[in-house]
């Protein structure tokens, strides 16, 4: 029997606040545990949540930019359920009526646009962390600490519609949103860091059938690589068990990333009744157009839009403007050193080649390192010119990482420069000529390939430094007399 | 006179012209207390140190010849579910019995600015769920009328404590009437304002939506000065409303002549006592002796009012009353195995029978398959409530009708009646549904009991419903037999 797979995502990203999400304490990560509280967000009887401002503003932003209607009245909504990282024992969320709805995120597969759909972009509070004694859960541990730091910091949950019909399309997905968030600086989106959180639905479906297949939930998706593995193994469980006349049974699922299996986490004893209803301690939520507008402005070019611009009006190959376009550090690198030295397609090869090399390899980021786009258009142009090997240039460029150095400084330093003169040239390919009797002699004979041989030669006795066009012109009309 | 049976006026008059201090006063209330309380049992805890030290600071203040305020130096108490600083707040309950709240409710951070003197904290029923002060963990209270009877709940301490004059004037909340019928069952004055207009910051949560402070005091002059007080936008609370706060005393004009008044006839018929209806329609006789146009009217959807009540304030004291699981603070069970055992246990230990009463109806209205039948349609049902009320306020300027259908009954005569108990709620839960004000004030004696009349208002008129009590207190007997004269105290 053949199947269709349908996933569907749920993210969960942590806003770039100062502050949490119903009271001033401050959202950072990392300080001593349970120092970043208050009696708000510690629960203490008779407190009430305060709406962060930003924190709705960066979550409208991001439903802008996924194209998503701003619903003229949103309500916080209480979710109930019992756990010691959840002061209240309920979690302040939004159940019947979001903040957005009904947008769509593009993703590239295999060359193509493919629109994925979004169902609803909402607001809630983060519970805090425990750390346990003695065991890995709660469960069989001697005890628990409680550390309400994160508690109350403010989450984003994007929920697309189950329009993702593969394994690598999810990672897709993932992956562009997460670029989008970090672009619009709403999120820092790191997987591995908790900073983005990813949990899947997944379910199959027989070829040409409507409805829908029994999903399982998938959790402890921390990496690219997590989600990837996970859904491959579940389309793979799940394929097996209904062709082998099973039911899949709804539950929810735990990745291994040891295994790359997913197993079942049935030994939760209630399922979940959260009992939502409006929160009566807080308004609805009703943004003004005027506000929307603000915001809407303050987004900018999006990271598709600019990949699209790239392609069409600076004609990148697909490649590079996918590269340049995902990265904003990078894009604004290229569109500044393209003010300078007006040849886009050069730019965009070197950053993504021996640029980004060297930033990947030393784990340094393109604004960290002493490559200016001033330097990168003095060096390219230099190449145009001819006062320098593209070769010459590639070790020029590390240095201008390393140092900032301008380019005729390293030059002078390393006696780099590339030989143009045509005297000094002349002289070597004579020399060449003179060391290479049969091999001029198979060239006169028609055999013209051989010229490549010579080149060689001479670049070898120049020591890389003689301009090869040149040589390529002058050694052809030595070789005719 | 004592000073401890002076209102805040009179002794503000008395601060003014140097014939007394804050700490005579404030020790003439302790000397009260000394007493009388081992009868009245009003108090959860008595902050007698820190009374005085404050009562000094407005001494010194007075002394320096600085403006002082209405407040300044006078004796308050604050029901027990509001939270103070460092000082114990129970909420009469066991989970709580050794809470200290890291922070204070806005409106003790307000009187604390005006140079209150805090008396102590008094006893409610548990959470504030009650009618009677009974469901209290800590103690019994009792009426200082008649000490075999209820003083009313949830806020019996506060309104015992004024009119036992243990206090001069205290703070207590109102969810389903928990201001007004204490004041009406202990002969004192109660209002609850409208929804919004005072901080519920600090206060400790039981139904969201309908809960608010309020003063209970000996008069209504007191009561205008305790809402200048307490009233005004919080940006802590985002419920409360910013509108601008009158200066409720300028509202105190003995007059009114014309004032249109609807007499809820649906609250004088079957389930009221016979001799409260009497007293009560003496009362409205009196509104039209002094210039009001009287009516009856009726309101269709008060049949439901109980019902609506007693499934959205359980519902949201269900969410409210989560919290209290034995982690972070308060009692925390010494039977535990696991987490789950944990939570049982504690919650079970700690919460009264009415509480987890009252914790299992909300919970069954919230839950999946049952929100749309239960809490949704209580919901519809309140806009019906509170829809009834703006056609009234459309002819009328004020509703009247008896605060309680009976004056206070029997200590224990209800405790195994939960039905009866919420049943005695009946003229006070549709006001609270509706969000707007309404005030008790005293208007008589049944079998040597007080009655109460309560006065509604429009929302965000408090004016209207001081001036109609301030007229009607004003022209009725001065403060009938005192306490002495009855011999009970």
């Amino acid at each position: 029997m053949q199947f269709e797979t349908i996933i569907g995502l749920e993210i969960h990203a942590q806003l770039l606040t100062e502050s949490k999400m119903f009271c001033s304490c401050s959202a950072k990560f990392g300080a001593v545990p349970n120092t970043n509280v208050c009696p708000i967000c510690t629960g203490q009887p008779g407190v009430l949540p305060k709406m962060n401002r930003k924190a709705i503003e960066l979550a409208i932003k991001t439903a802008l930019a996924l194209d998503c209607k701003i619903e003229p009245r949103s309500v916080f909504a209480r979710k109930n359920y019992f756990y010691p990282d959840l002061p209240k024992n309920y979690q302040i969320s939004q159940y019947e009526l979001p903040l957005a709805t009904k947008g769509f995120l593009d993703i590239e597969m295999d060359g193509k646009t493919k629109k994925i759909g979004i169902t609803r972009v909402h607001l809630e509070e983060d519970a805090g962390k425990l750390v346990h004694k003695g065991a890995a859960r709660i469960m069989g541990s001697e005890e628990s600490l409680v550390d309400l730091n994160r508690t109350g910091t403010p989450l984003m949950e994007i929920v697309s519609e189950p329009d993702i019909r593969s394994p690598e399309e999810a990672k897709e997905y993932v992956e562009e949103l997460a670029n989008l968030l970090k672009q619009l600086g709403v999120c820092d989106a790191k997987l591995e860091e908790g900073s983005l959180r990813c949990d899947a639905n997944i379910s199959l479906r027989p070829v040409g059938e409507s409805k829908l297949g029994v999903k399982s939930e998938v959790k402890n998706l921390n990496s690219f690589r997590s989600i990837l593995k996970a859904l491959e193994h579940e389309v793979k469980r799940q394929t097996q068990v209904l062709n082998e006349g099973g039911k899949i049974v709804q539950e929810t699922r735990y990745f291994d990333d040891l295994t790359d299996t997913t197993t079942s986490m049935r030994s939760k004893e209630f399922a979940h009744d959260y009992r939502y209803f409006p929160e009566p301690d807080l308004v609805p939520v009703e943004p003004d157009a005027k506000w929307i507008n603000e915001i809407k402005k303050s987004i900018g070019e999006l990271p598709a839009q600019k990949r699209k611009r790239y392609e069409k009006e600076l004609g990148l190959p697909p490649h590079n403007a996918n590269l340049i376009s995902s990265s904003k550090e990078m894009a604004d690198f290229f569109e500044e050193t393209l003010k300078l030295y007006n040849d886009p397609i050069d730019i965009s090869n070197q950053l993504i080649g021996d640029v980004s090399a060297y930033s990947n390899e030393n784990k340094i980021p393109l604004s960290k390192t002493r490559l200016t786009p001033f330097l990168m258009a003095g060096t390219l142009g230099e190449i145009k010119k001819g006062s320098i090997s593209r070769k010459m240039a590639k070790d020029i460029i590390i240095e201008q990482l390393k140092t900032g150095k301008a380019v005729d400084e390293i030059t002078k330093e390393s006696g780099m420069a590339q030989i143009s003169d045509e005297g000094e040239l002349i002289k070597i390919i004579k020399e060449v000529i003179a060391a290479n009797p049969k091999i001029v002699e198979d060239y006169k004979k028609g055999k013209t390939t051989v010229a490549a041989f010579l080149v060689g030669q001479v670049m070898r006795a120049s020591k890389g430094q003689a301009n090869p066009a040149l040589v390529n012109k002058l050694l052809k009309e030595e070789l005719k007399k | 006179m004592n000073l401890n049976e002076l209102t805040a006026h009179e002794l503000h008059d008395l601060l003014k012209a140097k014939k007394t201090s804050a700490v005579e006063i404030t020790e003439a209330v302790f000397l009260r207390i000394d007493k009388v309380e081992g009868k009245i049992g009003a108090y959860v805890t008595l902050t007698k140190d820190i009374a005085l030290r404050q009562a000094k600071l407005a001494d010194e203040k007075i002394k320096r010849g600085e403006k002082i305020s209405p407040l300044e130096g006078i004796p308050v108490a604050i029901k027990d579910n509001m939270c103070t600083k460092g000082v114990l707040t129970t909420a009469s309950s066991k989970i709580l019995s050794n809470y200290k709240p890291p922070y204070n409710a806005t409106v003790v951070e307000i009187l604390n600015a005006l140079g209150t003197a805090m008396v102590g904290k008094t006893n409610l029923d548990e959470f504030a769920m009650g009618s009677s002060t009974e469901n209290s963990a800590i103690k019994t209270t009792r009426n200082p009328w008649d000490t075999d009877r209820v003083p009313g709940g949830s806020s019996g301490g506060a309104a015992a404590s004024v009119a036992a004059n243990e206090t001069i004037l205290a703070l207590g909340s109102d969810t389903g009437g928990s201001i007004r019928q204490p004041a009406s069952f202990c002969g004192v004055v109660g209002m609850k304002p409208t929804y919004g207009r005072v901080s519920r910051y600090g206060l400790i949560a039981f139904a969201s939506s309908l809960d608010q402070i309020g003063p209970i005091t000996k008069d209504v002059e007191d009561c205008a000065i305790a809402m200048n007080a307490i009233s005004g936008y919080d940006e802590m609370d985002s419920t409360s409303v910013n509108k601008p706060v009158p200066d409720y005393t300028k509202a105190l004009k003995n007059d009114i002549k014309g004032l249109k008044v609807g007499v809820i006839s649906d609250l004088l018929g079957i389930g009221i006592d016979k001799d409260v209806k009497d007293i009560v329609l003496k009362a409205v006789k009196k509104l039209e002796e002094l210039g009001a146009k009287t009516e009856e009217v009726k309101m269709p959807t008060f049949e439901y009012a109980v019902a609506t009540y007693y499934l959205i304030a359980p519902a949201e004291a269900s969410a409210n009353l989560e919290r209290y699981d034995g982690v972070k603070y308060g009692h925390r069970s010494k039977e535990v195995k696991d987490l789950l055992t944990m939570y049982y246990n504690t919650r079970r230990e700690g919460f009264g029978s009415e509480v987890k009463r009252r914790i299992m109806i909300g919970t069954y209205a919230l839950s999946s398959g049952y929100y749309d039948a239960y809490y949704l349609k209580a919901q519809k049902v309140r806009t019906l409530i509170a829809r009834d009320f703006e056609k009234a306020f459309g002819k009328f300027d004020v509703l009247v009708s008896p605060t309680c259908p009976t004056v206070a009954f029997k200590i224990g005569e209800k405790k195994d009646d939960p039905i009866s108990m919420y049943l005695s709620d009946i003229a006070t839960i549709p006001v609270n549904l509706a969000g707007i004000p309404a005030i008790s004030v005293p208007c008589g004696f049944s079998n040597n009991m007080p009655v109460g009349l309560q006065i509604i208002g429009k929302a965000f008129d408090e004016e209207t419903i001081l001036r109609a009590a301030y007229a009607y207190e004003q022209s009725s007997p001065p403060v009938p037999l005192s306490l002495k004269e009855r011999g009970n105290i």
